[in-house]
C-alpha cells in the first residue's frame, strides 16, 4: 500500500547533489516523487504536491525526533495523509493550506529553510492548536511508533508467543540491581 | 453442550454481558440446573485467535462503539470517544485485563462510617461486610486460581518487578510481592501456566491467565444449561403492566430486533453499558428509566484514582518481558488521613509495549522532551497507581441529547471530574512512586496521567435503602424484583482495590440468592 519504494532513485549521487534540495540537506523533489539522497528510497505522491510531503517529513522529525531513526519511516508515517488527501478534499485542503501557512510564517527560506530544530520547532509551537498540526501529530503516534520495522531501533521486540514467550528468554534477566 | 433455548421460552435467566460478572453468574446458575441465556453484544474469538500486538488487539477485542465524554478529566480531552478501556466480546474485559485480583479490606465496605462525610462526596456504607463476602472471596479465588491463595504459589517476578521491589525495599515498604494475580503459576484447573509472555493486556494466548471465555463459559454450556448467544446487542429491557420485567430486545448478528422472553433478567454489561441500558428502557411507566426510583442510575460513576509513573534509568530493564502487573506495594492502601487524603492506594508494576507507550506516556505531549523519554523505551521500568476515588453525584454516564447509535439509540456520554480528593491521592502515589524509583537510581522519571477508565464501577449502586441506591444487597434492583445487576456498577464504593475478584464473588452469591428465590417461587 505504501509506495515507499527502495533501491536506485534513477538519478546519480552526481545530479543529486547538483540540484540540491527542496527539504534540507535530504530530500530531494524529482518529479510528483520525494527522493532521499543517503538512503535509497523514494515517496510517490498521488495527491498532495511533493515538496508538501518534504515539508512534512521534515515537520514529523520535528514533531517526533528521533536521531536514530531514519527518514524513511517518517515518510511511511506520513503517507497517509497523501492517500486521505486523495479521497478527500477537505483533507487535502487542510495539509496544503496547513504547509502553506508553515511556510509563511517561516520566512523566506520556507519551513525547511530554517536549519535548527529550535526555529522549526518555535514555528510548530505557534500552531499546535490548529486541526492541522493536530491531525499531523494525532497520525504519527500510531503511524510513527506502530511500525514494527521501528520497533528495534528501541529495543522493543514485539511478538513474542510463536518464541515461547519469555519464560526462557530473559523476563527476569537483570543484573545490574 | 449449548442449549439452544426457543425466544418465547419464558422460563430462562437472560443475562446481558459475559464478562467477569454475567460469565460467571452465567456458570454459578446453569451448575445448579437453571436455564441461562447469555446475550453478549461482541463475537466470540478464542484464545488461539489472540493477538500480540497491542493495537491490532484493540481493534479485535475493543468496544469502539461511539462514545463522549465530558467534565474537568484529562481523558476528556486527550481521549474525547474513548472514556474507558472496555472489551466487546464473549469474556468481556476478562479477556484483556491483567488478572491483580485482591480483596476489598473492611473499612472499605463503611466509608461514610469511617472517612466520615466528606465534602462534595456522594459517600455511603455497602450494605454488605467483608464477613457477609469472605465465603465467596474464597470461592472466587479457587475459580479463578489467584496466586497467594489456596497454596498456589506467586509468580516469579519479572524484570520490572525486580526495579520495582528494590526502590520498595529501599523506601521500606514492608507488603511487596508479585501480587495475588488469577494467572496460573504452574498447570491447574486444565490451564496451563504462564509463560512471560508480556501481553497480558492483549489477551493470554496460553490461557494462563483467567477469563470467562475459557473458564466459566465452557464449563456452564457443559452442563446443558447455558446458551451464550454472541453478537447479539441488547437494545431495550421491556416489562409487563405490573412492573415485572418480561423480555428483552437485541439486534443479532444481523442486526435483525429480537425479543428474548425472560423469567429474570440479570444486567451485566459493565458500568457505563449497563446503566444506558436501563435508561435507555425508559417507558410510560418508568419515564426516568428501569429501576430508576432514586435518580441514581447512571450517577456516581467511579474509575478509580490512577496514574502510572515510569522512570529511566542507565541501563537495560526490558520491562516488556513479562506477566504485564505481576507486582505490587500494599503499604499505601490503608486509611490514613495523616497523609492528606481519605482512604488508600495500591501500587502496581506496569509494563506497556513501545506502540501503547508513545500514546498514553504523555497524550499530546510532542518534541524532545517527549521523544527522549521513549529513546530510552529498553531501559523504562513502570508502575500503576489505583486508588480509591470519590463518589460524586455528577460524575455520570448520562444519555447523549443528541447522537445515536447505528440501532437508534441514544449513546452514552460520560463524565468525569476528580474530587479534591482524588488529586490529593494521586500527588501523594505520583511522589511515593518516583521516589522508589529514584532509590534505584532513575535519572529521569514520569508522572504520567491516567488512561481511558480501566475500571468502571458505581453507576448502580448498592444500598441498604432504596432511595440512596439502585440494588439492594444482592444486586436486586430495589424497584423490580425480577430484575438484577451483576457487575461492577453495583459498587456502593471502589475501594482501592482492583474490582474484579469482588464482581466475580458478588456474582457467586448473587447465583445462591437468584436459585433461592426461584426456589421459593418468589421470583
Ligand atoms: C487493560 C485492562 C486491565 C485490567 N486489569 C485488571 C486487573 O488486573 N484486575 C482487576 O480486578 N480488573 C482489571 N481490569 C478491569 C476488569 O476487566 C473489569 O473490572 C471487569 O472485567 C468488569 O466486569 P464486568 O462484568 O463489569 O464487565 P465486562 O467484563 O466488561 O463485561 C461486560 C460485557 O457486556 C457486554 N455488553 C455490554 N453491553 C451490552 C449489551 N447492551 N448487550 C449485550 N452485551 C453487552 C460487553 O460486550 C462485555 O462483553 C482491567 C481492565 C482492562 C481494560
Ligand atoms: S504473561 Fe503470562 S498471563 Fe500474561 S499473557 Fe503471557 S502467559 Fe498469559
Amino acid at each position: 500500500m505504501v509506495t515507499i519504494y527502495q533501491g536506485k532513485s534513477g538519478l546519480s549521487r552526481r545530479e543529486l547533489l547538483k540540484r540540491g534540495s527542496a527539504a534540507g540537506a535530504l530530500l530531494i523533489i524529482s518529479g510528483s516523487a520525494v527522493l532521499s539522497a543517503g538512503e535509497a528510497w523514494g515517496l510517490e505522491s498521488t495527491a498532495l504536491k511533493p515538496e508538501t510531503l518534504a515539508t512534512l517529513i521534515q515537520m514529523a522529525r520535528d514533531v517526533y525526533p528521533h536521531d536514530q531513526v531514519p527518514d524513511k519511516f517518517y515518510a511511511i508515517a506520513i503517507k497517509s495523509h497523501d492517500e486521505q488527501a486523495g479521497k478527500d478534499a477537505a483533507h487535502k485542503d487542510l495539509i496544503e493550506k496547513g504547509i502553506a501557512d508553515l511556510d509563511q510564517k517561516s520566512g523566506a527560506g520556507g519551513y525547511t529553510g530554517l536549519g535548527w530544530e529550535d526555529e522549526r520547532v518555535a514555528i510548530l509551537r505557534q500552531i499546535e492548536d490548529t486541526p492541522f498540526f493536530q491531525a499531523i501529530r494525532g497520525g504519527l503516534v500510531v503511524g510513527l511508533y506502530n511500525q514494527k520495522e521501528v520497533w528495534p531501533i528501541f529495543g522493543y521486540e514485539g511478538e513474542s508467543y510463536s518464541k515461547g514467550g519469555y519464560i526462557a528468554r530473559g523476563f527476569d534477566d537483570i543484573e545490574w540491581l | 453442550m449449548p442449549a439452544p433455548y426457543g425466544l418465547n421460552d419464558d422460563s430462562v435467566v437472560v443475562i446481558i454481558g459475559s464478562g467477569a460478572g454475567g460469565g460467571t453468574l452465567g456458570n454459578e446458575l446453569a451448575q445448579k440446573g437453571i436455564d441461562v441465556v447469555i446475550l453478549e453484544a461482541g463475537p466470540r474469538i478464542e484464545y488461539e485467535d489472540f493477538i500480540n500486538d497491542e493495537w491490532d488487539s484493540f481493534g479485535q477485542l475493543a468496544w469502539l462503539d461511539n462514545r463522549t465524554t465530558g467534565g474537568g478529566w484529562r481523558v476528556h480531552k486527550d481521549f474525547p470517544n474513548l472514556p474507558a478501556w472496555i472489551v466487546k466480546a464473549v469474556g468481556g474485559t476478562t479477556t484483556h485485563w491483567a488478572g491483580a485480583s485482591l480483596r476489598i479490606q473492611e473499612h472499605e465496605f463503611k466509608t461514610l462510617t469511617n472517612y466520615g462525610k466528606v465534602e462534595g462526596a456522594n459517600l455511603l456504607d455497602w450494605p454488605i461486610t467483608l464477613a457477609d463476602l469472605e465465603p465467596y472471596y474464597a470461592k472466587a479465588e479457587d475459580k479463578m486460581g489467584v496466586t497467594r491463595t489456596n497454596d498456589i504459589e506467586g509468580l516469579p517476578g519479572n524484570n520490572n518487578f525486580k526495579v520495582f521491589k528494590a526502590g520498595a525495599d529501599k523506601l521500606g515498604y514492608k507488603e511487596c510481592h508479585t501480587g495475588n494475580m488469577a494467572i496460573n503459576s504452574a498447570d491447574r484447573d486444565g490451564r496451563m501456566g504462564c509463560q512471560q509472555t508480556g501481553f497480558c493486556f492483549q489477551g493470554c494466548k496460553w490461557g494462563a491467565k483467567w477469563s470467562t471465555l475459557y473458564t466459566e463459559i465452557p464449563k456452564g454450556e457443559a452442563t446443558g444449561k447455558l446458551e451464550v448467544r454472541p453478537s447479539s446487542h441488547v437494545l431495550k429491557i421491556e416489562h409487563d403492566d405490573s412492573g415485572k420485567v418480561t423480555s428483552v430486545v437485541y439486534a443479532d448478528k444481523d442486526g435483525k430486533m429480537q425479543s428474548q422472553k425472560a423469567r429474570i433478567v440479570c444486567v451485566a454489561g459493565n458500568s457505563i453499558e449497563s446503566p444506558r441500558l436501563l435508561l435507555n428502557s425508559a417507558s410510560s411507566k418508568f419515564p426516568d428509566g428501569l429501576a430508576n426510583s432514586s435518580g441514581q442510575v447512571g450517577k456516581n460513576y467511579m474509575r478509580h484514582t490512577t496514574g502510572s509513573v515510569y522512570a529511566i534509568f542507565d541501563k537495560p530493564v526490558h520491562f516488556w518481558r513479562g506477566t504485564t502487573m505481576a507486582g505490587i506495594v500494599r503499604d499505601e492502601a490503608k486509611h490514613d488521613p495523616s497523609r492528606g487524603f481519605v482512604g488508600g492506594y495500591e501500587l502496581e508494576t506496569l509494563a506497556l509495549g513501545l506502540p501503547f507507550m508513545a500514546a498514553f506516556l504523555d497524550p499530546g505531549g510532542w518534541g524532545r522532551s517527549f521523544t527522549t523519554a521513549l529513546d530510552h523505551y529498553d531501559k523504562m521500568a513502570g508502575m500503576w497507581i489505583v486508588g480509591e476515588d470519590m463518589p460524586q453525584e455528577q460524575n455520570a454516564v448520562k444519555l447523549h441529547g443528541e447522537l445515536k447509535d447505528k440501532y437508534g439509540m441514544p449513546i452514552p456520554d460520560v463524565w468525569f471530574t476528580d474530587h479534591p480528593n482524588d488529586v490529593a491521592m494521586r500527588n501523594h502515589a505520583y511522589k511515593q512512586g518516583m521516589a522508589m524509583y529514584d532509590a534505584v537510581g532513575a535519572t529521569r522519571s514520569f508522572p504520567t496521567p491516567p488512561y481511558p477508565s480501566t475500571h468502571n464501577l458505581g453507576t448502580n449502586r448498592m444500598s441498604e435503602k432504596a432511595s440512596d441506591g439502585v440494588v439492594n444487597k444482592w444486586g436486586q434492583t430495589h424497584d423490580i424484583k425480577n430484575l438484577f445487576v451483576s457487575d461492577g456498577s453495583q459498587f456502593t464504593t471502589g475501594a482501592a482495590e482492583n474490582p474484579t475478584l469482588t464482581i466475580v464473588s458478588l456474582a457467586i452469591r448473587q447465583a445462591d440468592y437468584i436459585a433461592e428465590q426461584m426456589g421459593a417461587k418468589s421470583i
